[in-house]
């Protein structure tokens, strides 16, 4: 450890009760140096309340957490070195823009003048400029998204933490504000820690994601690990759009399940750690991972009826009814090839697996 | 407005326009009822001549204002002097008023800001609390502060049983008796406009201030105090305005040598020995300084907001 550099920020074991409300339950993870670090899950889970233990502004009930090797639990949050974008902003309202970014900077000794040149800097970092004689209460939510950003990296944090801060922006600027986000991040070196309940955003941005849901870590590993290799029923189906099938296992073989699913349907796929023979449990396949054939080229192939071509302009999601199964949804890219695996409802067809892209998961 | 091709769309609006007068008329008459005739009345009287046994003689006469300002009179045979006795207790007025509501102000603020930080539920209660001692008329409330006062009263017996002091503080009779029975009469208008305002204060921003490293006292100041201004601002012109016209702390709490320009004006209208236009001229000084101070706070604030903008 010694050599290391310390993580930017190391979570110890920490819980946190309201009375007898328990919001977090004995978590425990590292975030690492220069690293754009996201906490996802659905509301409630506790991805604020951990946001704000280390921001200080809640204490921890339980466990410790570090700060690039050193303890913060006790400093109160004007004396911790991290920034908080919050999610409505929290601009001062009878500030001006170049005040507001002033602010921290002022706050830590420097001089006006020096503050307000450094935030005359922020504010071009992020193209705000013109605007910097005006109120918040003058700009469009996307330019007082800005500016919330350029006050909370004008200090030079060690960490960044983010509360939803796109949650209340249009689709689109939500997407440029994403990749601005990314690039920010990359040119400060800055340590992000990112809360969002928006699971595109998570894998959009995010170099690591920890999925949390009622105050548990569900699972914690970079965005292709998450939604490829989900660990969990909850992770499955939080993150993107999944297929759960129930199947038993009939037999192992050389890391492979052999298994049915309730119709007889016999299939093959690789297996995990804590599946056994005879057990019953769950198989999720991504709709995009899947395709329709005409007629049965691969033993692993389902029987069904097509029922409903949906078109949403990128992609063709395609409903079908398993022969004595349940629904299950396809998606198809819109391009010529795409278009070739698209059936007409009623017509009889074989639904496909990708090599790999089932997923056993035991609970 | 009579243009023929328009004329449908002109009738709605006239309509419209009529009726809004109509249901503004209960507005503006309870305005020129208790406000604007009261004032009308007392400016007009101001400019009569006495009548000895109160009352008036409908005659013009600038004798109050002459009486107020100076000495023997402006219009007399002799050269005319200033006359301070009025003047200073005007100014004396403006400052027990000042004095009473900074008192107001630094009591006022923390219980208001205390009350709007507690619970929902809480925050009613403390309020009702607040009330409460003015359901009872204010002259029993100043009657009893004289009591609380007094050389041989409750708190000066606690202070000597307790051995703080030997003998006891004289505290009647004084201008901080006054100040307190003001500060007393008035606090609640203090602290529930205050009190408004910090409930509606959003509290992220003080998280957002302490966020960037700017601690209790630094947050209050530049960050609660700036949002929260109005309420502080009507707090204090409420606790100013009736505490310069006050009569009922001065007379029971100052004594005679403690007069405020309200007994001036009491005096004036009571009894016998009035003069109803001197009391109205007084009045109506009062009234003048009062809009003065405001215009003046009005002025400075808007080029505050100009420079800060």
């Amino acid at each position: 450890m010694s050599l290391e550099q310390p993580n930017a920020i190391e979570v110890r074991d920490a819980v946190k009760r309201y009375g007898d409300f328990t919001a977090l339950k004995t978590i425990s993870l590292s975030i690492k140096d220069n690293e754009f670090f996201t906490l996802l899950g659905p509301s409630g889970c506790g991805k604020t309340t951990l946001l704000r233990m280390i921001a200080g502004f809640e204490d921890v009930s339980e466990g410790a957490i570090f700060l690039y090797g050193e303890e913060i639990e006790g400093l109160p949050p004007h004396k911790r070195p991290v920034n908080t974008v919050f999610q409505n902003y929290a601009l001062f309202p009878h500030k001006t823009v170049l005040d507001n970014v002033a602010f921290g900077l002022q706050m830590r000794g420097n001089s006006k003048s020096d503050s307000r040149k450094r935030a005359g800097e922020m504010l071009e970092l992020v193209q705000l400029s013109q605007f910097a004689g005006r109120k918040p209460a003058q700009l469009s939510g996307g330019q007082q998204q800005r500016v919330a950003l350029a006050r909370a990296l004008a200090p030079q944090p060690k960490v960044l933490l983010l509360d939803e801060p796109l949650s209340a922006l249009d689709l689109k600027l939500r997407k440029a504000m994403q990749l601005e986000l990314k690039h920010l991040q990359r040119e400060t070196g800055i340590t992000f820690i990112f809360v969002t309940h928006d699971q595109e955003e998570a894998l959009t941005m995010s170099d690591r994601i920890a999925v949390m849901s009622s105050g548990e870590l569900q699972q914690l590993g970079d965005a292709r690990d998450i939604y490829e290799r989900p660990r969990n029923m909850f992770v499955a189906d939080f993150i993107g759009e999944t297929n759960l099938l129930d199947v038993s296992v009939d037999r192992i073989e050389s890391g492979q399940a052999i298994c049915h699913l309730g119709g007889g349907h016999a299939l093959t796929c690789p297996s995990v750690e804590e599946v056994a023979a005879g057990s019953k449990v769950h198989l999720s396949v991504r709709p995009e991972r899947l395709f329709l054939t005409a007629t049965q080229d691969d033993g692993n192939a389902l029987k069904a009826t097509v029922r409903e071509n949906i078109f949403v302009g990128t992609d063709i999601t395609t409903l079908v009814d398993l022969a004595d199964g349940p629904e299950i949804i396809i998606r198809t890219s819109n391009s010529e090839r795409g278009n070739q695996r698209i059936f007409d409802p009623g017509t009889p067809v074989y639904v496909n697996m990708e090599h790999g892209a089932a997923r056993l998961l035991v609970d | 407005m009579a243009g023929g091709a328009t004329s449908g769309g002109n009738a709605v609006t006239d309509t419209y326009k009529e009726a809004r007068n109509w249901l503004l008329l209960p507005a503006w008459g309870t305005l020129g009822i208790m406000v604007l005739a009261p004032v009308l009345l007392m400016l007009v009287y101001s400019f009569l001549t006495k009548e000895f046994r109160g009352g008036v003689i409908w005659e013009f006469s600038l004798a109050a204002y002459d009486q107020f300002f100076f000495d023997r009179g402006l219009f007399g045979d002799d050269p005319a002097k200033i006359e301070w006795t009025y003047i200073a207790i005007f100014w004396r007025s403006i400052w027990q008023a000042g004095a009473a509501t900074v008192l107001s102000l630094l009591i006022g603020f923390p219980t208001a800001y205390f009350i709007a930080t507690r619970p929902e539920k809480q925050r009613v209660i403390w309020v009702f609390l607040i009330t409460i001692p003015y359901w009872v008329n204010l002259l029993i409330r100043t009657v009893s502060m004289r009591f609380l006062l007094r050389d041989e009263g409750p708190l000066n017996s606690f202070l000597m049983t307790t051995g703080l002091v030997d003998s006891p503080i004289h505290m009647i009779n004084t201008n901080f008796a006054v100040q307190v029975g003001l500060f007393y009469s008035y606090l609640p208008f203090m602290v529930l406009p205050i009190y408004a305002a910090v409930e509606r204060y959003n509290f992220t921003l003080s998280e957002a201030a302490a966020d960037l490293y700017a601690n209790k006292w630094i947050t209050l100041r530049h960050i609660v105090l700036p949002a929260v201004k109005p309420g502080v601002v009507a707090g204090c012109i409420l606790v100013f305005v009736p505490s310069l016209g006050s009569f009922l702390a001065p007379d029971l709490l100052g004594g005679a040598k403690n007069f405020m320009i309200g007994s001036l004006i009491e005096e004036q209208f009571k009894g016998n020995a009035g003069n109803w236009p001197f009391g109205a001229a007084a009045s109506m000084i009062l009234l003048t300084m009062v809009l003065i101070i405001l215009v003046i706070y009005a002025r400075a604030q808007a080029r505050s907001d100009k420079e800060a903008g």
